[in-house]
């Protein structure tokens, strides 16, 4: 098992004929990703250059293939329209990888799109080694395994399943959540899944500054997994207040969203947090021979 | 992007929050000859983004025309004062000549996104005319909030039970609900991240004014409203905003900071864990710097003058996890890049990991620069080239 995807999910692209979109298709289907069509309104009826049937709406592709997962790659001010679309059409779990999303286009979004997972946006996407990849991530640094991994970020994320895959560990389900101050899905909701997901044995926990996601992240594991080997990692611990840093939610605003804040409620939860990437497997060792 | 206040209050006007009565002034003489032919009492308010004006000098009161035009000049006269957030000051180009209000009590009004339960909160406090940050220290419970549900939307109960859950003066109660309904429409209209009413005026004749306005604006979202592009022309730039823009990345994706190791990497997450880094290896950093996807040679060489050019920087530390970017290409750019440029030269330490690797390091290798296979490696070497 894995969390939100595996190798059934069947997943259709919104905008796939765009240079992304077409792009990273080619990637998803080699690595195995079960993609049955595109949408691209006006093209519907075509082929795509990977074979792939290409749809004028969602609601013709889902009718047609009876895709559940869908992959957005359309530009800013579209996104909110290609989720609306998505929800409209019945898909249940929907990847927004756009970044320069109107902040309010997402408030709107996550108020009247229930029914539908939403991951991002302006994220990489999620992997289920071994099984499917949906989104941006570079499958080859990946490997099956017991470890789930949760990151607002993406090359940061790429870097700490680098060094687990180097050390030996593999990894069930990884889900880079985003960037934004608004985003549909947030690490207590992932928690949640990996929770109850037979094949997760661990979790890692990539954080950064900005938000309160991490507070709520490890009154979580305290409240509901203090069982559950976990390590947390916040990114940009020496970051100044008042200046955002790449990610728009990757702000410090008054004593708001420090990386202390965050390192207190982690150990308070019990879960170590590493000083820096390179101890993230360590630490992980030592938690599952506790365990064991 | 932040408003100044004369802009705000444009916005509260079109919104139908009041505003005192007021000109934007660029000299003393066209705030005299306002006062000339508007007899009464005006407050002169310099139209800067920094906060502390009041205690800076830059608010003054003038009951005639001579008095304004005294008032402005002096103002005008030297650029508000540096502090922490600011270490440069701020000029002043302009002032807001305004209605003095006869208050008899100030209250609190902001709108703001809540990131954990993904909804606009409305935030009331009696306790007005102050630094919220203080009064959520000492008066924690004077703060009510209210969550607005989006699909529903703003009304007017909500403004009720805020003024009765904050214990405002009956004096607010009437006119508080068409308060907040203006604050939800700015807010969504506008796309503004913050909308903050502080003070919240009730006059004595009993008129509720905005007597001041602090707007922040989606970056994002700035397309929808083409006329805030005009706006932003007369905000003062942020230097480092402006440089990153000229070099052709967003703006978020370069931030300098005091110390001597330049930086670089692909990936807001990766650059931020560069600069912990080179922290943790007992350096200090001259920049953050998101080079994001694709970094071809112009790409590379134009990050690389950024930092040379406008940091002390005495090493430039590239820290590249070759994800979907392939690391021999990422190569030849940096190589080719140092060829092209004419800018200082400074050691390169390159971290390059991922997708062909290998390759990579030896084409370094060859062209003299210093290759490294881990973050902790590269920030160690960096910084000993740095103290060197």
């Amino acid at each position: 098992m894995s969390i939100f995807l595996d190798k059934n999910s069947k997943v259709i692209v919104q905008g796939i004929t765009g240079g992304e979109g077409s792009y990273h298709t080619s990637r998803m289907l080699a690595y195995g990703t079960n993609i049955v069509g595109g949408v691209t309104p006006g093209k519907g009826g075509q082929k795509t250059e990977h074979g792939l049937p290409v749809f004028d709406t969602v609601k013709n592709a889902v009718n047609a293939t009876g895709a559940t997962h869908t992959v957005i790659f359309v530009p800013p001010p579209f996104a909110a329209d290609a989720l609306y679309e998505a929800h409209e059409a019945g898909i249940t779990f929907a990847v927004c990888i756009t970044e320069g999303v109107p902040v309010h286009d997402m408030l709107k979004v996550v108020a009247t799109t229930h029914g539908m997972r939403i991951i991002g946006p302006n994220c990489p996407g999620l992997i289920s080694p071994g099984r499917s990849s949906v989104g941006i991530m570079p499958g080859h640094v990946f490997k099956e395994g017991n470890v789930g991994l949760i990151s607002r970020s993406g090359t940061l994320t790429y870097e700490v399943v680098d060094l687990l895959t180097r050390a030996g560990f593999g990894q069930s389900t990884c889900v880079g959540i985003g960037g934004d101050p608004i985003i549909g899905t947030t690490f207590v909701d992932c928690l949640r899944e990996f929770k109850n997901d037979p094949q997760t044995d661990a979790v890692v926990v990539c954080g950064e500054i900005g938000g309160s996601d991490e507070e709520d992240a490890a009154a979580f594991i305290k409240a509901h997994m203090p069982e559950m080997p976990i390590v947390a990692f916040i990114g940009g611990r020496n970051a100044p207040p008042g200046k955002s840093l790449g990610h728009a939610g990757a702000i410090i605003s008054g004593t708001f969203g420090t990386p202390q804040s965050k390192i207190n409620a982690f150990k308070a939860a019990g879960v170590p947090v590493a000083d820096r990437p390179s101890e993230i497997p360590a630490l992980l060792g030592e938690r599952l021979a506790v365990r064991v | 992007m932040n408003l100044m206040e004369y802009q705000g209050k444009e916005l509260f006007r079109r919104v139908g929050i009041p505003v005192p009565r007021s000109q934007h002034c660029k000299t003393a003489d066209d705030v005299a000859a306002f006062v000339e032919k508007n007899p009464g009492n005006w407050v002169v308010k310099a139209q800067v983004l920094m906060g502390g004006r009041g205690k800076a000098g830059k608010i003054k009161f003038a009951k005639n025309a001579d008095e304004a035009r005294a008032v402005t000049t002096d103002i005008l006269a030297t650029p508000m004062p540096p502090n922490r957030q600011n270490p440069n000051g701020e000029p002043i180009n302009a002032v807001l000549v305004e209605e003095t209000l006869d208050i008899a009590l100030e209250a609190y009004c902001a709108i703001a996104i809540d990131r954990t339960t993904k909804k606009p909160v409305v935030m009331v406090s009696k306790f007005g005319g102050m630094d919220i940050e203080e009064v959520s220290e000492k008066h924690p419970e004077s703060i009510a909030k209210h969550f607005i549900d989006v699909a529903v939307g703003y009304s007017p109960f909500i403004g009720r039970e805020l003024a009765f859950a904050s214990e405002l003066d009956p004096g607010f109660r009437k006119q508080f609900p068409a308060i907040v309904a203006g604050i939800y429409d700015l807010f969504f209209k506008y796309g503004a991240k913050l909308v903050e009413i502080n003070p919240l005026a009730l006059t004595k004749d009993g008129r509720v004014i905005a007597s001041d306005a602090k707007i922040e604006l989606d970056d994002d979202a700035l397309y929808k409203n083409p006329e805030f592009k005009d706006w932003q022309a007369v905000l003062p730039l942020d230097e480092d905003e402006a440089l990153a823009a000229a070099a052709g990345l967003g703006i978020r994706n370069f931030r300098r900071f005091p110390g001597d190791v330049g930086t670089m990497a692909n990936g807001a997450g990766l650059a931020m864990g560069t600069m912990d880094a080179v922290k943790n290896a007992g350096g200090e950093i001259a920049n953050f710097l998101d080079v994001g996807g694709g970094a071809n040679a112009e790409r590379v060489r134009k990050c690389y003058e950024l930092v040379v050019n406008h940091t002390p920087a005495k090493v430039f530390f590239v820290n590249i996890f070759g994800g979907i970017t392939r690391g021999d290409e990422v190569a030849k750019g940096i190589v080719q890049a140092m060829k092209e440029t004419t800018s200082r030269k400074i050691p390169l330490v390159i971290r390059l990991t991922g997708t062909n690797e290998k390759e990579g390091r030896e084409i370094l290798a060859a062209a003299g620069m210093t290759p490294v296979e881990t973050m902790d490696e590269g920030a160690k070497r960096a910084v000993e080239l740095a103290s060197a």
